[in-house]
């Protein structure tokens, strides 16, 4: 089981030991003082971290985070990492991703597309330590690889990919071969895991670019 | 650009004063860069920021604020959206009523037992796959009616399900229908939520109102808000004070939805609250609103 970065823990919420970070609330999560327990069921890059999977993390991090949606995540990451870019293009959600960066200084919300990193780039820094990817969109590595710029070249990829939003026919196991040759191009693939205690038809690869 | 800020060298801040908020957010949301840069450093370097640290209590404030104008530019894009929907909504089921009425028309020259309305346009484009020779044309427009009807219901369904997204508040007061109506009658949501509550009040009665002012009629009481549940559901002596309360509330609520859009559900608890000594006061008969001074919100 590999360590926790630095400012996830495993504590008592409810009676349960679960993960958490500390920050304020974000999704109704329960709390236990300033800390909050982070809800694998509902974060691929909880579910990482609850499967040990090597994630490279020690906290206090910069961070690229694609696919931010309302912050459920992000918050996290926030909350234990450095400063944190939060990439997210449907503006529904921006509104509540708005109000977890209020109470967190170093989360800097971007309605952009993450296909378009010329968009974001005069914002966002070189050298980001990691980045975190969940967009659940159809062209997942190509993402991923159009981001590897941002990326120290120690750095690493944490990047959830589903399968269904690759194609919603094709046998998971496919669709994550294909992932993987793909991201191969730009990355080297350091650890990868089926995350289907969590999340059905989603992997979870840890990867450090070429 | 400044000639310091040559492309490969120009971050979002590079043209700014600092605490520009304004500058900032477009430079955000409008800016590109081929490449990114360390720059948290070069933005000292330039002068922008004293410190990493003060660059970044900069960069919150302009990413919170250009993402929250343009959230907001989007869903205002999105109302524009919704009142298409809904005239659109209104334009086919008026329509189909219309022609279900020829269609009726017609079917009682040729069928004793022709029925009417939507109903009967759909039951007879079903029943008759294959009609009797001399009446296909008829069948025909039955088809047509019943695929209008069958849009408008495509189109409200869209409309509910827009409504809460564009003005979560209203569309819990209102119903998303009524509440998308409110938003077409006033020309968007920012428009709506401009309009003091008396206006509210009679949005979609204007007929009526004109009637009144050039002294034809009595003032009217309400307009297209008597579609609403907490009015229709009250004694009629009390109707004026019900589509007060009911109106002050949904101006409230187009307010919150455009300026804050956060949700609140004790909106509704007081509207249910107020509507509940309404119509207490008709059940047990003791008088009407002489004053005038029910609505419980007062206007700006
Ligand atoms: C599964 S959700 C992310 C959940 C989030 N990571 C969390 O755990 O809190 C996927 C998100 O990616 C966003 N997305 C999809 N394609 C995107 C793109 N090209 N650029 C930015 N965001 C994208 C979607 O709008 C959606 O909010």
């Amino acid at each position: 089981m590999s360590e926790l970065p630095d400012g996830v823990e495993r504590r008592q919420f409810d009676g349960t030991e679960r993960l958490g970070t500390r920050g304020e609330p974000v999704y109704g999560e329960p709390t236990d003082g300033a800390w909050r327990a982070w809800n694998p069921n509902r974060s691929k890059l909880g579910a990482m971290l609850e499967l040990g999977m090597e994630t490279g993390l020690v906290g206090g991090e910069t961070v690229l985070y694609l696919g931010a949606a309302s912050g459920t995540t992000v918050s996290h990451v926030a909350d234990f990492a450095g400063p944190t870019y939060a990439v997210e293009f449907a503006a529904r959600p921006a509104r509540d991703l708005l109000e977890a960066a209020e109470s967190r200084p170093r989360l800097f919300p971007l309605l952009k597309d993450a296909r378009k990193p010329e968009s974001y780039a005069h914002v966002v820094e070189s050298d980001v330590d990691v980045i975190v990817q969940d967009v659940a969109t159809r062209g997942q590595a190509r993402v991923a690889l159009e981001n590897a710029p941002f990326l120290a070249d120690d750095g690493r990829l944490l990047l959830a990919v589903k399968s269904r939003s690759e194609n919603v026919t094709r046998d998971p196991n496919d669709v994550f071969e294909d992932v993987r040759d793909e991201l191969e191009s730009g990355y080297e693939v350091l650890e990868s895991r089926r995350l289907e205690e969590y999340h059905a038809d989603h992997l979870g690869i840890v990867a450090r670019p070429k | 650009m400044t000639d310091e800020a040559d492309t490969a060298t120009a971050g979002w801040f590079s043209d700014l004063d600092p605490g520009d908020i304004e500058g900032a957010s477009s430079a955000i949301l409008e800016g590109t860069a081929e490449q990114s840069n360390d720059w948290p450093q070069l933005a000292v370097e330039i002068g922008y920021a004293d410190t990493a640290d003060e660059y970044y209590d900069q960069l919150h404030a302009a990413t919170t604020a250009a993402t929250r104008a343009e959230v907001t530019e989007r869903e205002a894009a999105d109302d524009r959206q919704l009142v298409h929907a809904i005239r659109a909504m209104d334009d086919c089921t008026r329509t189909a009523n219309e022609l279900a009425e020829r269609l009726a028309e017609w079917a009682g020259t040729v069928d004793q037992d022709a029925g009417t309305g939507i109903d009967y346009a759909r039951e007879l484009a079903t029943r008759e796959r294959d009609p009797e020779p001399g009446q296909e044309p008829l069948v025909s427009l039955a088809e047509r009616v019943a695929a209008l009807a069958d849009e408008a219901d495509d189109l409200r369904e869209y409309v509910e399900q827009q409504a809460p997204t564009v003005a979560p508040n209203l569309s819990a007061l209102a119903g998303p229908v009524l509440g998308a109506r409110l938003i077409s009658l006033a020309g968007g949501l920012e428009a709506l939520a401009k309009k003091p509550s008396g206006t509210v009040q009679i949005l979609g009665a204007e007929d009526a109102l004109f009637a009144h002012l050039r002294g034809h009629a009595p003032s009217p009481k309400h307009g297209i808000i008597y579609t609403h549940d907490a009015i229709r559901g009250t004694h009629p002596d009390e109707r004026g004070s019900a589509a007060r309360a009911v109106a002050g509330k949904l101006a409230i609520a187009a307010r919150v939805d455009h300026y804050s859009g956060d949700v609140k559900p004790e909106l509704e608890a007081e509207l249910a609250e107020r509507i509940e000594t309404i119509q207490a006061r008709s059940e047990d008969g003791s008088g009407t609103d002489a004053d005038g001074s029910d609505g419980g919100e007062s206007d700006e």
